[in-house]
């Protein structure tokens, strides 16, 4: 068997007192994609940041190809941050951003016209947009452009934390979609945040789920909605309004 | 290219500013020319008072002040310069030396910059002078040094957010070299808040400069400057004030330049201030043609709410509550869905006017000058984000029975008692201690259900819950949706539900109202929105993207092309148009009425017409 | 694995340590290591004040007529030709002892110089942000409230305006000018001097006008803020009168951010005090420091220079200690104020 892009190896994280990641262990195969689930405090956040490098383990390993994560190692893992107001520098243009992205010694637009073009084709937007700064676009629209900045170094392992979770119904849809495609086309292995699982079901084939940092379920996506095993996760599913009547004497209204 | 968000930077204030600073630099390169013979020139009118020979009088050696004073430009501004780039420099380099080591040093020297910021400046300039003795450079570099703490603190701050920023980490991660993150990233950012540090900076230096001179520490003779000659005009003050008035007039117009150039950059940083607006007007009744409902508990009749420039946010609103109802609003961002539930709270924020011909909870009538007391009491509001919701500074306990105390002179220790109860029955842990506690010791949730027990305490026909779990956790949420379902059922209270989240509208209400681009575009009951039975292009298209536990994985979910319009764009015909998949000229023209679809239901589209049309010719 | 309950049954960790531990006893104790900190900076600060001359300090100080024998009578005297060491042992032993030294000037010990004019200076120090505080909160929070959503934009402007050019208004002019205007002028009140209750006036009021027009502007845009933030809007909502409204969720609120920034200000009134004590001929410790420093007369200027440091802190510790009543979440903080 191949190794996994990303193996994380009985992870702890601390911060100050607080016990943040317990003996975290998961892997991730190429081509997948894997779904992380978890309420406030779960620690799925602190997860990403110590895949990504922004935060020390206290222990444990974090593999990346079979190789432990390194400085050096930067690029080949990239993140989508939650917050599409947040995540671009209001004073660079689209298209120089993704030129910086694509190059970080010398990101001219000028330089990487093409594949600025190119990347913004991946994800669904105009090659106009290039020129265009942030506060332009709405905000799906930027996570999509955040998406493609993401794309544009090649990395072997995309991790999208709450990407949607700040967008409308129907943009959020568009983005996912974006994702999607990306995932068929490129066979890309990504790491997918979310506390949504309506929205995880729709995106990953594995599910793993974190309570108060512990791995508490990690299967794959039709045994987890269909026969869940962990209390915590049936407490999740059954809390997910579904547009089933809460309390029974409202059925007949 | 379109540059960034153009604010208002060209200010009256900052052009003002600017241009006093303009004339002092002027003022301060030619003065020497144009007078300088004129200020060094004795004579023998000594002690003269201001004249149409000279204005400012003369000092002890007969010399012309208002000569001097403008001479004196050149010193004062040099020097008030100078010990502004001293501590722009030292201050900048400090704080940027102290962010990036290590945190321990960070933690040591932000503790260190706190002490001296607290150090009375003027005091510390003395102290340096003492060390290094008068003179003009001595007070440069006091001056420059003692408002060096503040820029360091600023640079200090300033980079610890922008690095906290997402953009920066991102970047950091794509291997951005740490020079380019500097240039492009992180100075471009913070420049704002510095220029205006710049500004005060300059101000404070010129003031504190000319004070040192003044006290006779400064400029020594024989150069001055405007201190130098206010301390001695200062000495004949008693018979002759006009030597001494010149300069303080200098000192005063020159600080003034360098406050609005602050001010106006600042204001440019921020720009908060809503646009000006007319006189505050009651609720305008609106005549409309819909017939008026009496048995139901609230009514709201053609609501509209307005902003300031007249742009129409929420149109023409119609619908009903019947008692102990739960009617859900459900729309997205921009579909005016939460401005029309404050607007029947009577809570819209400054620069938004309501009008409606009918607006009433029961027989409180909100058009007009509502009673107040039956308004808080009648009427319960839970809010968004519980974070923000309650007051900081302020114990729960006062906060939950406020309204209670003054509305219905209930007593504190009574008022308490209830609460208290309300808080169990909403089974929030410890509530006699939650009650003394302050907002941000409790959990989100908690915070959420005391909310809801605080509404429910004044005993109100309806409740108005706008957005009330967006911020929670998802098994948090199902405790705080219990909550508001058992005010439901237990006290018949009815419920104004609003969300954007079409899962939680269609578990908890009995008819769902849905708002696109401030416009109602459909009703219709629970039931028909569960079975998917929606009639509006928009209602089905918005049903169809919502991601579900399941609804089919297979196939990409069906997304709706486009935006919603703005509210200044939005066209004549039908909002959703450009959109939908059965638009037609006429859409694009005309607007569309809610048309009754059913029984409880209504939809505002012309492909109902349509449909209705074929379905007669074909029979 | 404990069967999990809704993520909230308890409160956030943070909460409960502040909860078992009463959060104004490590708020203390942190702030009396730090009032420890600040006394050791002061006392070494003031010990280098004399290090730190450049050249040879006794020369400096004995003045340039000096014979070699005086030069040579100071050093010892000063304790220069001891080693560093010893030299700063024996500066610390003095301070803690209470002994600051004597005067060049008269041969008076220092801590009976600084305890003669220390409660003029306080006196106009402690009168003026009494003023401050008074004049301006009610002042900016009218001015705000009147003005909210754009309403009256020329009391807006003029507010600005006024504010702007009082603030721009440095003490000592200011006092220049009121002596100018109602000793000399009209003869309302002394122009010098401390001899009664009405010579508070003028040096008071020189020292508060700049700081009132900052402070205020400071409260109209805190107040500004407050009133757009959600737990006003609920407070909105109880439909109150507009006296109990601003009193009880404006006020504490905006007097936290307000306090935050004003500490700087009201801090810096020590340096104002300083300055209009020369123009009033105010027998406090402004004029003591400027003369020591022009007469070279160095046990003097440290002396002040660290009594009006414990001063400075002393105020800070203040401004926080009301910072934490108005608002508890300030307690968990940082040591110094933001």
């Amino acid at each position: 068997m191949t190794e996994p892009i990303l193996s994380v190896q009985r992870l702890n994280v601390v911060f100050g007192r607080q016990h943040v990641l317990r003996d975290v262990s998961v892997d991730l195969p190429a081509g997948r994609t894997l779904g992380l689930v978890g309420e406030s405090g779960s620690g799925k956040s602190t997860l990403a940041k110590a895949v990504v490098g922004l935060v020390r383990p206290a222990s444990g390993r974090i593999l990346l190809d079979g190789h432990d994560v390194s400085p050096k190692a930067r690029r080949r893992v990239q993140m989508i941050p939650q917050d599409p107001y947040a995540s671009l520098n209001p004073r660079m243009t689209v298209g120089q951003a993704l030129a910086e992205a694509v190059d970080p010694r010398r990101g001219s637009v000028r330089e990487h016209r093409q594949r600025v073009g190119e990347l913004l084709g991946m994800v669904a937007l105009d090659a106009s947009a290039a020129d265009r700064y942030p506060s332009e676009f709405s905000g799906g629209q930027r996570q999509r452009v955040a998406i493609a900045r993401a794309l544009a170094v090649k990395p072997d392992l995309i991790i999208a934390d709450e990407v949607t979770s700040a967008l409308d119904t129907s943009v959020q849809a568009e983005v996912l979609n974006v994702l999607r495609s990306l995932r068929a086309e490129l066979s890309l292995t990504m790491l997918f945040i979310s506390h949504d699982l309506a929205v995880v079901r729709h995106v990953c084939d594995r599910v793993a789920v974190l309570y108060r940092g512990e791995i508490v379920e990690n299967t794959s996506r039709e045994r987890l909605f269909a026969r869940p095993e962990h209390d915590y996760t049936r407490l999740l599913l059954d809390s997910v309004p579904d547009g089933r009547p809460f309390v029974a004497d409202r059925t007949d209204r | 290219m379109t540059r960034p968000t153009p604010r208002r930077l060209w200010t009256p204030t900052l052009i003002a500013g600017l241009a006093g600073m303009a004339a002092l630099i002027v003022l301060a390169v030619v003065a020497p020319w144009i007078w300088g013979d004129r200020a060094d020139q004795l004579t023998q009118q000594v002690h003269r008072s201001a004249s149409g020979d000279h204005w400012f009088g003369t000092d002890a050696l007969g010399r012309d002040v208002f000569a001097r004073t403008m001479v004196a430009t050149r010193l004062t501004l040099v020097t008030s310069l100078g010990a502004t780039a001293v501590a722009a420099a030292g201050g900048i380099a400090l704080g940027a030396a102290i962010w990036v080591s290590g945190p321990r040093v960070r933690e040591l020297g932000q503790r260190l910059i706190d002490v001296l910021i607290s150090y009375p400046s003027v005091i510390f300039a003395l102290v340096v002078v003492a060390v290094l003795g008068p003179g003009p450079g001595t007070s440069v570099a006091a001056i420059g040094l003692a408002s060096c703490p503040a820029f360091a603190r600023l640079t200090t701050n300033l980079a610890a957010s922008i690095a906290g920023r997402d953009f920066v980490s991102t970047a950091r991660l794509l291997g951005v070299s740490p020079l380019r993150l500097l240039r492009r990233h992180i100075l471009p950012n913070i420049a704002e808040p510095l220029l205006v540090l710049v500004s005060v900076a300059f101000t404070v230096s010129l003031k504190a400069l000319s004070g040192l001179s003044f006290l006779g520490l400064g400029a020594q003779p024989p150069s001055y400057d405007w201190g130098r000659l206010l301390s001695t005009g200062l000495e004949g003050l008693y018979t002759n004030p006009a030597p001494a008035l010149g300069p303080a007039a200098a000192i005063v117009l020159a600080g003034l330049a360098g406050g609005l150039v602050g001010d106006g950059l600042a204001a440019a940083a921020n720009p908060a201030a809503p646009r000006p607006r007319g006189r505050r007007a009651k609720i305008e009744s609106v005549l409309t043609s819909r017939a008026p409902a009496p048995e139901a508990l609230v009514e709201v009749g053609g609501l509209s709410v307005r902003r300031a420039d007249g742009t129409r946010l929420v149109e023409d609103v119609s619908f009903q509550i019947r008692p102990g109802e739960i009617v859900g609003l459900v729309g997205e961002s921009g579909s005016g869905k939460s401005l029309t539930a404050m607007a029947l709270a009577r809570l819209l924020p400054e620069g938004l006017e309501p009008e409606a011909a009918t607006l009433r909870v029961d027989d409180l009538d909100l058009t007009g000058a509502a009673d107040r007391a039956r308004t808080a009491t009648e009427i319960g509001i839970v809010y968004q984000d519980p974070s923000a919701s309650f007051n900081p500074t302020l114990r729960l306990g006062g906060q939950l029975t406020e309204a209670l105390r003054v509305h219905q002179g209930v007593r504190r220790g009574e008022a308490n008692r209830r609460a208290i109860q309300r808080l169990k029955a909403a089974r929030v842990s410890l509530p006699e201690r939650r009650m003394r506690q302050h907002p941000h010791e409790l959990s989100g949730g908690m915070r959420q259900r005391a909310m809801i027990a605080s509404a429910l305490l004044t005993g109100p026909r309806l409740i108005i819950a706008d957005e009330p779990t967006t911020a929670l956790d998802v098994t948090v949420q199902a405790e705080v949706l219990r909550s508001l379902q058992a005010a439901n059922s237990g006290e018949g209270t009815a419920i104004l539900l609003i969300s954007h989240d079409v899962a939680v509208i269609s578990s908890m209400c009995d008819r769902v109202l849905v708002m696109y681009a401030g416009r109602l575009v459909e009703e219709l009951p629970v039931a028909d929105l569960r079975a998917g039975n929606a009639r509006h292009p928009y209602t089905r298209a918005l049903l169809a993207a919502t991601p579900t536990l399941h609804g089919p994985v297979d196939e990409p979910l069906p997304a709706i092309h486009g935006r919603p319009p703005q509210p200044a764009e939005r066209p004549s015909g039908c909002a959703f148009a450009p959109r939908c998949p059965l638009a037609r000229e006429q859409c694009r023209e005309e607007r569309p009425v809610l048309l009754k679809t059913g029984p409880g239901g209504a939809a505002a589209c012309h492909a109902l017409a349509w449909s209705a049309e074929t379905a007669g010719s074909t029979q | 694995m404990t069967a999990p309950t809704a993520a909230e049954a308890a409160p956030p960790p943070a909460a409960r340590a502040a909860a078992a531990r009463s959060p104004w006893v490590s708020f203390l104790l942190r702030r009396l290591a730090g009032l420890v900190a600040v006394l050791v900076t002061l006392v070494v600060g003031t010990f280098l004040i004399v290090q730190l001359i450049p050249g040879d300090p006794a020369r400096t100080i004995a003045g340039s007529n000096a014979t070699p024998e005086r030069i040579e009578q100071l050093r010892t005297q000063l304790g220069l030709d001891q080693p560093l060491w010893t030299q700063f042992t024996d500066y610390a032993g003095g301070v803690l002892r209470g002994d600051l030294g004597t005067s060049f000037a008269n041969g008076q010990p220092v801590t009976q110089i600084i305890g003669d004019r220390l409660p003029f200076t306080a006196e106009l120090a402690l009168i003026a942000i009494v003023l401050v505080l008074l004049v301006s909160v009610p002042f900016g929070m009218a001015v705000a409230v009147a003005c909210r959503g754009g309403r009256r934009r020329p009391l807006d402007t003029g507010f600005s305006a006024v504010t702007a050019l009082a603030g721009a208004i440095p003490e000592y002019v200011l006092g220049t000018v009121l002596v100018l205007a109602f000793a000399i002028t009209f003869k309302v009140f002394p122009a010098a001097g401390a001899a009664s209750l009405g010579a508070l006036v003028l040096p008071v009021l020189a020292i508060s006008v700049g700081p009132i027009c900052t402070m205020a502007r400071i409260v109209r845009r805190e107040t500004a803020a407050v009133l757009e933030q959600d737990y006003l809007r609920t407070a909105r909502g109880r439909r109150l009168r507009a006296v109990r409204l601003y009193a009880r969720h404006a006020l504490p609120n905006l007097m936290t951010s307000t306090l935050t920034l004003g500490g700087l200000i009201l801090s810096g009134l020590l340096g104002g005090t300083v300055v209009v004590e020369i123009v009033f001929a105010w027998p406090g410790l402004g004029t003591a420091v400027v003369n020591a420093i022009t007469s070279r007369d160095y046990p003097v200027i440290q002396g002040v220079v660290l009594v009006l440091g414990l001063l400075a802190t002393l105020l800070n510790l203040l401004v926080d200690i009301v910072l934490g009543l108005l608002d508890p979440r300030t307690l968990n903080g940082k040591a110094g104020s933001a």
